[in-house]
């Protein structure tokens, strides 16, 4: 069987070109050439396909410039007229994983070329497009590579062949809601015996229907009298007073911090900046205030547009946060927010 | 975090610039920002244009604080 033909699709990151301040660089094409993560793949790929063409894109760049990105890559991909298009992996990284997702479901729609991605299941792409598009199942991390290309590299060559593709259990992707019929080796008995015997024990053990996980919360009612209303800020982008007291790490943030700015009428490149790890944090740095508005909020008090701006904000990094952690911080915040009177909260995210 | 001021009974609004994130997340109060490492201001604008800019962002979040909302929506 002849091979394959790919064209891979990484972020500026993985192709080496740079971190966070490099985040804008445009799509480029590289015909021929094999870059980063394309490596691993390549290796497992082994007879069956080869990569033709890597497409790397800023992970910023796509998304603030969605369109003109999306159509830029679509042209490129089309010149290639691969068999199969593959993105990421993109682990936890959140931007990535909206690139990949979104690049791959267009691939796969608007050219007709099949294609998959690979990230980590809390990664903001993966709920975004896991119907849409096979999304390999990955850790948290690059660390996570080999076990990502293993599983990835075999599910990008029956999609690209045009085989069936069997229950996200067995090739390891997101489920995405179709159900794949396949037979279990033990009877249903059996297993439910099992499943029962592990639960009374307090074992771990895995249901086989899965409840959908709607977690909605409805929207409050309005603020009826902003003019006599305490507003909050609060923020992910990790603004810190200069120096980062509490240490909030850049990036997977264990901790928030809550810090007082009463008095404090615009923040300064010398009182604070971000300690936030996933973008360029130059213009944060120079000028806190473009992260957590604090001078405008000062003016629009003074005015009597609010009643006041409350003295404490919230902030941690949402870079690689957990959902679990992020609930946590939050749900511990709220509630000091509730009790000293917060009528109403801005929360910014970078 | 948004989820969880919502849930504790304070009223939320998201600034941010990833605006399909947000809707994933679950916000319902939803205000456009202008870029991922700047969301409320821009460093080619000088000062006084970018401030302007600012309160043009910070005060649509508050109207969307004031409107009553039935689910999620973007304040465009």
């Amino acid at each position: 069987m002849a091979k394959l033909k790919v064209v891979h699709y990484i972020n500026q990151f993985f192709a080496q070109i740079g971190g966070e301040e490099k985040a804008d660089y445009p799509a480029e094409l590289r015909v021929g050439e094999v870059v980063g993560p394309g490596m691993a793949l390549t290796q497992q790929f082994g007879e069956d396909a080869e990569i033709v063409a890597t497409i790397i894109c800023g992970d910023s760049y796509f998304n603030e410039n969605l369109d003109k990105a999306k159509a830029d890559i679509l042209a490129m991909v089309k010149e290639q007229a691969p068999d199969v298009f593959v993105a990421g992996p993109a682990f936890n990284a959140g931007r990535y994983g909206v690139a990949c997702g979104t690049i791959a479901a267009a691939v796969q729609e608007e050219l007709g070329i099949p294609a998959v991605t690979g990230m980590y299941v809390e990664n903001p792409g993966a709920d975004m497009f896991k119907t849409k598009v096979y999304i390999v199942s990955t850790k948290n991390s690059a660390a996570g590579m080999r076990d990502a290309v293993k599983k990835l590299a075999p599910l990008a060559v029956k999609v690209g062949r045009g085989e069936v593709i069997g229950a996200s259990s067995e090739e390891g992707y997101i489920p995405n809601g179709v159900r794949v019929n396949f037979f279990e080796k033990e009877r249903g008995s059996v297993r439910a015996v099992k499943m029962l015997i592990k639960k009374l024990n307090d074992k771990p053990f895995e249901t086989e229907f899965p409840m959908p996980d709607f977690d909605r919360v409805d929207p409050n009612p309005a603020v009826k009298d902003l003019a006599h209303a305490k507003v909050a800020l609060v923020t992910s982008g990790g603004i810190v007073p200069k120096g980062n007291p509490d240490h909030i790490e850049s990036s997977s943030a264990s901790h928030y911090g809550e810090y007082d700015i009463a008095g404090v009428m615009d923040l300064t490149e010398e009182t604070y900046e971000t300690a936030h790890g996933g973008y360029d944090p130059v213009y944060a740095n120079e000028d806190s205030d473009r992260v957590l508005p604090v001078d405008v909020l000062r003016d629009l008090e003074k005015e009597g547009r609010i009643g006041e701006l409350h003295h404490l904000f919230y902030t941690t990094t949402g870079n690689g946060t957990a959902v679990a952690s992020s609930k946590a911080f939050a749900e511990e915040f709220s509630k000091k927010l509730k009790n000293d009177g917060v009528d109403a909260v801005i929360l910014t995210s970078t | 975090m948004v989820k969880e001021v919502e849930r504790a009974g304070i009223p939320v609004v998201h600034v941010c610039t990833v605006t399909p994130i947000s809707m994933t997340v679950g916000a319902n109060r939803i205000v456009p920002a202008i870029a991922i490492p700047h969301p409320l201001g821009n460093p080619a604008l000088d000062k006084d244009e970018e401030k302007a800019l600012r309160r043009k962002i910070v005060e649509k979040a508050l109207s969307a604080l004031e409107t009553e909302v039935e689910g999620q929506t973007i304040f465009d």
